[in-house]
């Protein structure tokens, strides 16, 4: 075993730790850090793939923003923050059945497949992804459309937000 | 090297703990953190398969990012929803909202 | 190759050296020596760190003309040592009812998220921690960690003044993380790379000069992000008692102050980074390593004073004004300058040097301009619109 392989195991169990606290835990605020965890071990996954901008960019967005923004919403509804009845419906059997069939099946349908245990050939010297990942974003021969239309999400989104949270009443009291 | 069942064995693996807490969790910002691992595993999947084939041709990182970006809308609009739910019903528990229920 | 032109290699491969002498793996030797570096560097900007306290101490004390620190030693300077030992040896006191480890985890990452950033910041051409292609990225990822310890820190204190400082904090954080974005992209048009070395390398011009109003902002945005004076909402001694760091009390407090001020200089040095040339001063760099750590260090330490300047001259405003100040004003002109800066380089590609930098400074001062005027009519016409109704009362005095 090299000591990729190593480093690889101990970030998978500390990611999928951390994955299993966040369904588990009963303390919203420590399901949301426990979140925060598992977002980074996959951002060392990513940096393992040598894909170092999405792994910068997976804590600038989902570790910066995203995280945050469970926290606060976390603390926003807190009545129901602390051990507020059980925090895992009743048919949780089920969901716990689905999940290990999920799994088994995508396991067994992946193992079928002969790309399943291929190892990832060399970077060529001097490759500089983030370059070509820019051009592919912006050029009309790519993903320039996909691109914008995703742009176009985010600001709808930013204003479905706003028009979703805003609460007229308080907005008004102090006009 | 590492081979490439390895990385999806992981990403199934989160993917289906997201999908438990989904399925069993009560409270809706609970539901949305395991929405938020099952799109983590997705982007293993992908950014592993831009390494594992062709380097040169990105898609696998451009499919990522725009997954960041879908989920950067998808939950700052579900959470303006929980917020919206909690002033007016007093409640994030996801059983308990079934006004449109029949 | 000399231990005067790389140091850094030299000392590795003899250590590498000596270290598989003693019948260790090369690959384990490799890690160990990089460990040992991660170390020496850490410990180096802990001792910079202490002496820092020492700076905005006597910094302090001459803008509001008096002597700072002067019994501890020549000038003071073993006072920092004496407020660590007190430091120490105050009694560690944790809440009722904290939430232990969250309370306790706070601080240590706060530390983190600073030293995390002198990963990629280049002390000499040959001088660097990782050759990060992100580099200018990570300065945002590193804030990220920054601002989840400001959040953990203020809710597993459980004390309502604690709680509400970390919310205004973070609110400032993430928001004024969007102009800090789109300028950090202004040195990133220029060089064409994200590599924090590679920007340096293309300044044979300072980017001060060409982008004025890219590095005012990263200014500001950078002393928001510190929360320091004008922006310290956070600390608001006068409504919060001390903002998310109430509870803390001995070498956990001392933790979060050091950062404060590590944070400080390391802000410091990146705005010399981005905009000053980093460690390029007339091709002295070119002499010695050592003279180029001293021109980096020279430049933090200038950046540093001017945040310390801003800091003890001007006085805290509102929270609301604050964030209405950068969704209104900041973050609309970050990215008007930064759609002006990139066709400006697309229209100058081709034209003497002259010519483009007199280009780029009329556009930054042209873009300024109008900022400036919108904001004074919009605030004028607001002004006129609260103080209308009062206006005839106020005419017979």
């Amino acid at each position: 075993m090299t000591a990729q392989q190593i480093i690889f195991i101990l970030i998978a169990l500390f990611t999928l730790g951390s994955a299993v606290m966040v369904v588990t835990t009963r303390n919203l605020v420590h399901a949301a850090l426990w979140l925060v965890s598992t977002l980074f071990g996959v951002a060392a996954v990513y940096a393992l793939l040598n894909a170092n901008f999405i792994a910068v960019v997976q804590v600038v967005i989902y570790i910066g923003a995203i995280a945050i923004l469970f926290i606060f919403a976390v603390m926003l509804t807190r009545k129901d923050m602390r051990d507020a009845g059980p925090q895992i419906n009743k048919n949780w059997w089920a969901g716990v059945l689905v999940s290990l069939l999920v799994f088994g099946g995508l396991v067994y349908m992946l193992r079928e497949w002969s790309g399943f245990t291929k190892t990832a050939s060399e970077l060529p010297p001097g490759f500089d992804s983030i370059g070509l990942l820019g051009e592919a974003l912006v050029s009309p021969n790519a993903y320039v459309l996909p691109f914008e239309v995703a742009s176009v999400l985010l600001l709808a989104a930013l204003v479905g937000a706003v028009y979703v949270a805003f609460n007229p009443r308080a907005g008004n009291s102090d006009k | 090297m590492v081979p490439h069942s390895w990385y999806l064995i992981l990403a199934a693996a989160l993917f289906s703990v997201g999908m438990f807490g989904v399925l069993a969790r009560r409270n809706a910002v609970a539901i949305l953190l395991g929405v938020e691992l099952m799109l983590n595993a997705v982007n293993i999947n992908l950014v592993s398969f831009w390494r594992y084939s062709d380097v040169f041709s990105m898609s696998g990182q451009v499919f990522s990012i725009i997954v960041f970006a879908v989920t950067a809308a998808e939950v700052s609009v579900g959470l303006a929803l929980v917020i919206s739910m909690y002033r007016r019903r007093n409640t994030v528990i996801a059983n308990d909202v079934d006004m449109l229920k029949f | 190759m000399s231990f005067w032109n790389d140091p850094l290699k030299v000392a590795a491969d003899w250590l590498e050296g000596v270290f598989t002498g003693w019948g260790m793996n090369a690959d384990a030797a490799h890690v160990l020596v990089a460990f040992l570096g991660v170390f020496l560097l850490i410990a180096i900007l802990m001792v910079i760190d202490i002496f820092l306290v020492w700076v905005e101490r006597k910094v302090v004390a001459r803008f509001q003309d008096r002597l700072g620190p002067n019994r501890v030693g020549p000038f003071g300077l073993i006072q920092p040592f004496a407020d660590i030992i007190k430091l120490i040896i105050k009694e560690d006191t944790t809440p009722g009812n904290a939430d232990k480890v969250v309370y306790n985890l706070a601080p240590i990452l706060s530390m983190m998220s600073v030293l995390i950033l002198w990963a990629v910041v280049p002390l000499a051409p040959v001088m660097l921690g990782t050759d990060l292609n992100v580099g200018a990225l990570f300065l945002i990822a590193a804030g990220a960690i920054g601002t989840l310890s400001i959040i953990m820190a203020g809710w597993a204190s459980n004390n309502k003044f604690a709680l509400i400082g970390g919310f205004r904090q973070v609110a400032v954080m993430v928001s004024f993380e969007i102009p800090m974005l789109t300028v950090l992209m202004i040195p990133v048009i220029f060089a064409e790379s994200m590599n924090m070395n590679a920007i340096i390398a293309a300044q044979s011009t300072w980017y001060f000069l060409i982008s004025p109003l890219g590095a005012l902002i990263f200014l500001v945005a950078a002393i928001a992000e510190l929360g320091r004076a004008p922006f310290d909402l956070a600390e608001g001694e006068s409504e919060l008692v001390s903002g998310f760091n109430i509870e803390y009390s001995g070498m956990k407090f001392g933790m979060f102050y050091a950062g404060e001020l590590l944070h400080a200089f390391t802000f410091g040095g990146f705005w010399a980074i981005l905009f000053f040339g980093g460690y390029r001063f007339l091709g002295l760099e070119q002499v010695s390593p050592f003279l180029a750590i001293l021109i980096l260090i020279i430049k933090a330490m200038l950046g540093y004073w001017v945040i310390m300047w801003v800091k003890y001259t001007m006085m805290r405003i509102r929270i609301d004004q604050m964030l209405a100040f950068n969704w209104k004003f900041l973050t609309p002109l970050a990215f008007a300058l930064l759609l002006v800066t990139a066709l400006m380089n697309a229209l100058l590609a081709s034209a003497p040097a002259w010519l483009y930098t007199l280009g780029m400074i009329l556009a930054n001062i042209v873009t300024g301009w109008i900022a400036i005027e919108i904001a004074r009519s919009a605030t004028r016409s607001e002004r006129e619109h609260i103080e209308g109704g009062k206006k005839p009362a106020e005419a017979h005095h």
